[in-house]
């Protein structure tokens, strides 16, 4: 499904900095992988190379197949369809209605009207929100707007969902009805997520396979089963020991 | 009240031409300030077309025409104003220098309302595959609509003021009544007459955008 290698990002200030080294993933289609380290480890940099909103300093990242370095803006255009995206400060239209909010990425992709309305009255269904359709952004609740901004990113039928920090600005109680939603649609649409986290119970509860990354490297990967049993890596002995025993 | 009654004809003219100065120039000066100012964000090292060279003689331009006062513009431009409006006195001469001193005032609004908006959601538009242009059209300008209507309220308010101080060249309108009463003929009462309009007509106008921009935003929660 994706295939990262030997990924690096440098970002030349008046010092240079090596914001990724050498990573490799490998996610296989209906994956929930996470991508889990601390703050300033290079998990938001690594998360904006595999959404494109930046290019890697070396390195390729293959979609499906498809290089990506090596299309055109307009292909990238297309591209972007196959891949929803999600953060956690939500990032929606704070003038618009749930609803247009949702139709947004259809409205860009010229979908016409009634196959849009179609599409986000099923969506809604899908996140729970159907009662919300004509409310706006302020009246809902972090939980709901997470559910709004999930909604908008599988607008397309995307492959691949990239979850960024998505339920680091939630109270425990909405972030597993959060990762549930994440789980059900991976389980009933098939839709492949990677989630980028510095929470262990979010890799707990949600994610088959994991990868460590620590100062801009990977330092563990593999089924999170077996890391979170046997830790090889110190950083993610670490992890483990603060998370206390969920 | 004897002196209202007296001149009502001058007055109402005084309104009349104050209100068509600052409604024109202000409609002008956002069709050249709005795309000035978008220009001036997008090409920014961090925007969405980042031109470094371009935006410093942007930002340059913008604040030359910020720090001239504007009635020093006004009789600077006399020969241009005589040039494109065919004489250098009356309103249609003023409305040439109140565009011309507005510009770079709308863009420095527009300026402001757009940084408002959240780059996380540029971001978000960008992953859904939306060109600058849609960047541009489908979330700039309608998520900052409600700041761009409290901007556009300021710059009319402001071009009241520049086209009061217009009067000092007879460019017409209120200001030119107080100068020419006031100043000059020592009537007192006329001019507070013209202030006590002046100052209606900038509540009025406050009151209606503001009004506007709240119930636009949906950001605030109206129960």
């Amino acid at each position: 499904m994706i295939r990262i290698e030997h990924l690096s990002k440098i970002y030349q200030t008046k010092t240079q900095v090596d914001a990724l080294k050498d990573i490799s993933l490998h996610v296989q289609p209906g994956d929930i992988y996470g991508i889990i380290g601390m703050s300033g480890a290079g998990k938001s940099t690594l998360l904006r190379c595999i959404s494109f909103l930046e290019q890697p300093t070396s390195g390729s990242i293959f979609l499906d197949g498809t290089d990506m370095s090596s299309v055109s803006p307009r292909q990238l255009q297309e591209i972007r369809k196959e891949m929803g995206v999600i953060f956690q400060g939500y990032n929606l239209l704070m003038q618009k209605t749930i609803r247009k909010n949702i139709a947004f990425p259809l409205e860009l992709n010229k979908t016409p009207k009634a196959d849009i309305d179609k599409r986000v009255d099923e969506l809604l269904r899908i996140v729970g929100l159907s009662d919300k359709a004509d409310f706006y952004p302020a009246q809902l609740s972090g939980g709901q707007r997470q559910r709004v901004a999930i909604a908008r990113a599988l607008a397309t039928n995307p492959k691949v969902l990239l979850c960024d920090e998505p339920t680091s600005a939630l109270d425990p109680l909405t972030t597993r009805s959060i990762l549930e939603l994440l789980r059900d649609i991976n389980r009933n649409l098939g839709v492949t997520i990677i989630v980028i986290t510095h929470e262990l119970g979010v890799v707990r509860s949600l994610c088959q396979k994991v990868a460590v990354i620590d100062q801009g490297s990977i330092v563990e990967q593999g089924l999170t089963a077996q890391v979170m049993d046997a830790p090889q890596n110190d950083i993610t002995k670490l992890l483990i020991s603060t998370a206390g025993g969920r | 009240m004897g002196v209202l009654q007296e001149n009502l004809s001058m007055f109402l003219e005084g309104t009349v031409e104050t209100l068509y100065m600052t409604g024109m120039s202000t409609i002008l000066a956002y069709v050249f300030g709005l795309p000035l100012g978008i220009l001036v964000i997008i090409t920014r090292q961090d925007g969405l077309s980042p031109h470094p060279k371009l935006n410093a003689v942007l930002d340059w331009i913008v604040n030359i025409g910020r720090s001239i006062p504007f009635l020093i513009l006004m009789v600077a431009l006399m020969p241009f104003t005589r040039l494109v409006a065919g004489k250098a006195i009356g309103p249609n001469a003023a409305i040439v220098s109140l565009v011309i001193g507005a510009i770079p005032f709308v863009a420095r609004m527009v300026e402001g309302s757009l940084e408002e908006i959240d780059h996380g959601v540029i971001e978000a538009a960008q992953t859904m595959g939306a060109s600058n242009r849609e960047i541009i059209t489908k979330v700039y300008l309608p998520e900052s609509l409600p700041s761009l209507v409290r901007g556009l309220s300021i710059t009319t308010i402001t071009l009241i003021g520049y086209s009061a101080m217009g009067g000092a060249v007879g460019a017409g309108g209120l200001g030119d009544i107080a100068i020419r009463y006031g100043y000059h003929r020592y009537e007192y009462d006329v001019m507070i007459v013209t202030i006590i309009l002046l100052i209606l007509i900038v509540q009025i106008i406050q009151n209606i955008f503001n009004t506007l921009a709240k119930k636009i935003d949906k950001r605030i929660i109206n129960q």
